[in-house]
């Protein structure tokens, strides 16, 4: 459980309130308009974006002011999710220990995480040698070995075409289903959140709003929700 | 925006910081206590200050008033061996200034090439001594610097300017004032005021080349009455008047200072359609032929005549290479373990205001550096057993400032790119270097580390003060080879200090190059 208690972001004129509870093992789509501050909501949830006000709470731990690191959460961002002068088995062993000095179990796991992400054959390439595709299964396999119990997507696989960024969601779906993580994820896409989200949480006019069930929002949005679908 | 994800070596970079201002606040403190400021300035001291001022006045205008035409010639033509010229610019940086001295001295000298052709045309003789030759070597050492400068900002300008004033169909005059005029206005005196600087300090060039009570820097003077006199109270108060020239200059100079890229990446390909045709034309392939041979011409003759000079070097010139050789690896580790935390600690900063801390190096002179540091060691042991590690520390401190602005932008992107990452991953501490850090710099590493290992190799500064008949490096040797007209001897290790200065450089801009991508 993620609580969300009374939380205040301000940086300049910009102002987001939220205030809610998440759900261990759901899934949470974020949207909204385009500067409404679903990034920066994810970005204080992993410790990035500096709290004004309120606290957080993993179960009955407090993390307001813990590490990002240090969290019970993995995100993936926009864009350098993975380095690119390490291959891809070294980018995911940094999932499991930053020296990267890893047991021959622990290599194994690395190992089956990628085949488990389709990159059995890819393992000691470098980012470049990859499509993008490719790339953003390497970042969930570390997302994988990581073994958070939340996950976050800042719009990872916003430079894919569409058929492939449906593949990558797909592809996430199934390894929250597996690992019982709960996800968060950004998206500007309708159909997104019809076809992964539980539920959803709307970001928009300074205030994101508490998660609602995605199927009936959807079917009939609030005003300011609708004027943002169109 | 959001707070910073990650801040690297912050503690570290902090000692290394206090250790280098330290450093130079110590030798400071020495001079000043034995600064004999009661005894005031001798007449010859006036005559220091004045010719200090005014060499660099002319060197910092002649440099940037012949390199416009260079640049510009450079900016709007396109031929073969062009990136080789431009990569070219950027050796008089790395090149000894002793070896430059007999370069341009078998050029320009009293019988070198231009005189000999100056005879047989019945011209009279020109003299590379006193105050134009000191301009010369400035001149030559400062051009291709401000060359490449003004070509950067020549870069600046976007391409779509240049399609746009082909549409318009300026006349190269109209094109002057539109495009260039205001370039230059803005990159000028920036140019301009770095090679005022550079020159305040000059000592090498002015030790070869000048002297005597008419061309005699303040450095030279520090030399002088610390070398000839043994008068450290006058070598302690003309090293306080040389910080005070030279920090006064570089800190009026700070704010218009260009940032030194020295990179690779300074060949963007940009198509231009004017100046096409004639005398624009003819008139580039003029001054770029000139320059190209007032540079390349120098560098030629140590060849040349250092080939002759390898079989008559005397067998201390090796020793002396080693020495220097030696000098030169304690100077690239000195200066890797104080300017790498400090580019952490600086690029983890949100401004760079603290990239001043480097520039101190800047100002201080390394003969004050020198003064200061051999009036602490003389009560304590001999001076001359010192004088390597010195050198090597001192050589180390002039090269920080540099090497800062090389290693600061890229450690600064690759944590803007990569710091949220590193942190979700819990990359800190070695780890963070280890897989990080190091793997995203090792080109500017590489670079940094070839600059200042070819710096010191070819230094000819502190070493004159501390060293005695036994311990000389090749460079001194060098000198001193000269200084006893062994001119073909001279030459051979003119030419062996060059490979060795180009050697290093090459072995670790390359090292550091070898498996760098992306």
């Amino acid at each position: 459980m993620l609580r969300l208690e009374g939380l205040e972001i301000t940086q300049g004129d910009f102002r987001l309130a939220a205030d809610m509870t998440l759900k261990h093992g759901r899934k949470y789509a974020v949207i909204g308009p385009s500067g409404a501050g679903k990034s920066t909501l994810l970005g204080a949830l992993c410790g990035f974006v500096p709290l004004a006000a309120g606290r957080l709470f993993c179960g009955e731990t407090e993390i307001t002011n813990a590490d990002p690191g240090a969290r019970p959460m993995t995100m993936l961002f926009q864009d350098n999710n993975l380095f690119p002068h390490l291959t891809v088995l070294q980018n995911v062993g940094l999932g499991i220990k930053p020296d990267l000095r890893l047991t021959s179990e622990e290599k194994a796991r690395v190992e089956a995480a990628l085949v488990r992400v389709g990159l059995g054959d890819q393992m000691t390439k470098k980012p470049n040698a990859l499509s993008g595709g490719q790339q953003s299964r390497a970042a969930l396999a570390r997302v994988l070995v990581q073994a958070r119990p939340w996950v976050l997507l800042d719009e990872p696989f916003a430079a894919l075409g569409p058929a492939l960024r449906n593949e990558m969601l797909q592809l996430v779906q199934q390894l929250v289903a597996e690992t019982g993580a709960g996800l968060i994820m950004v998206t500007h896409a309708p159909e997104d959140v019809r076809r992964i989200a539980d539920e959803v949480i709307f970001v928009g006019s300074g205030r994101a709003e508490a998660p609602q069930p995605a199927a009936a929002l959807m079917q009939n949005p609030p005003p300011e929700l609708k004027a943002y679908l169109g | 925006m959001a707070r910073r994800a990650l801040s690297v070596s912050v503690k570290s970079g902090i000692g290394a910081a206090a250790l280098v201002v330290a450093l130079i606040v110590a030798a400071l403190l020495a001079v000043v206590s034995r600064a004999e400021v009661g005894a005031g300035f001798l007449s010859s001291d006036w005559a220091a200050i004045r010719f200090t001022v005014w060499q660099a006045v002319l060197s910092a205008l002649f440099s940037v008033v012949l390199a416009v035409p260079v640049a510009r010639a450079f900016a709007r033509r396109r031929f073969r061996g062009r990136a080789i010229l431009v990569t070219l610019l950027g050796a008089p940086f790395i090149l000894p200034v002793i070896v430059a001295v007999l370069g341009l001295l078998t050029v320009f000298g009293r019988s070198g090439w231009l005189n000999v052709v100056f005879e047989a045309v019945g011209l009279p003789p020109v003299s590379i001594y006193g105050l134009h030759g000191v301009v010369l070597a400035h001149v030559f050492f400062n051009l291709p610097l401000a060359t490449r400068l003004l070509l950067q900002g020549w870069q600046t300008l976007p391409a779509e300017r240049f399609r746009l004033a082909a549409q318009l169909r300026l006349t190269p005059w109209a094109m002057f004032r539109t495009l260039e005029w205001p370039l230059l206005r803005q990159v000028v005196p920036g140019v301009t005021a770095l090679i005022f600087v550079i020159c305040l300090t000059s000592f090498a060039v002015a030790l070869t080349l000048g002297g005597g009570p008419k061309a005699t820097t303040v450095e030279l003077a520090i030399y002088q009455a610390f070398r000839f006199d043994f008068d450290l109270g006058r070598a302690a108060l003309l090293s306080v008047t040389q910080l005070v020239l030279a920090g006064a200059a570089a800190v009026l100079a700070l704010s218009i200072i260009p940032s030194i890229s020295m990179g690779g990446g300074q060949d963007r390909p940009l198509r231009r359609w004017d100046a096409l045709g004639g005398a624009q034309r003819v008139q580039d392939t003029v001054v770029i032929t000139l320059a190209a041979a007032f540079l390349l011409l120098p560098l030629c003759a140590v060849v040349l005549r250092g080939m002759a000079g390898l079989a008559v070097m005397p067998p201390q010139v090796w020793a002396a290479a080693g020495l220097s050789l030696y000098v030169a690896i304690i100077s690239v580790l000195v200066l890797l373990a104080l300017a790498l935390p400090m580019a952490g600690w600086i690029a983890s900063g949100r401004t760079g205001g603290t990239e001043a801390i480097g520039l101190l190096g800047l100002s201080a002179s390394p003969l004050m550096i020198g003064t200061g540091w051999f009036i602490l060691i003389n009560p304590l042991m001999n001076p001359a057993d010192l004088a390597l590690p010195v050198t090597a520390l001192v050589n180390a401190l002039m090269a920080l400032p540099f090497c800062l602005r090389i290693m600061v932008p890229r450690l600064r992107d690759t944590l803007q790119d990569f710091g949220r990452l590193s942190v979700t991953l819990r990359l800190k501490g070695w780890p963070l270097w280890r897989w990080v850090i190091l793997p995203r710099l090792a080109p500017q590493i590489g670079f940094a580390a070839g600059l200042t290992g070819a710096l010191s190799v070819g230094d000819l500064g502190v070493i004159t003060l501390f060293a005695d008949q036994e311990r000389a490096t090749l460079p001194l040797q060098m000198y001193r080879l000269m200084g006893a007209y062994q001119m073909e001897a001279a030459a051979g290790a003119a030419l062996l200090l060059l490979v060795m200065a180009l050697g290093i450089f090459w072995v670790c801009d390359r090292g550091g190059r070898w498996h760098a991508e992306a």
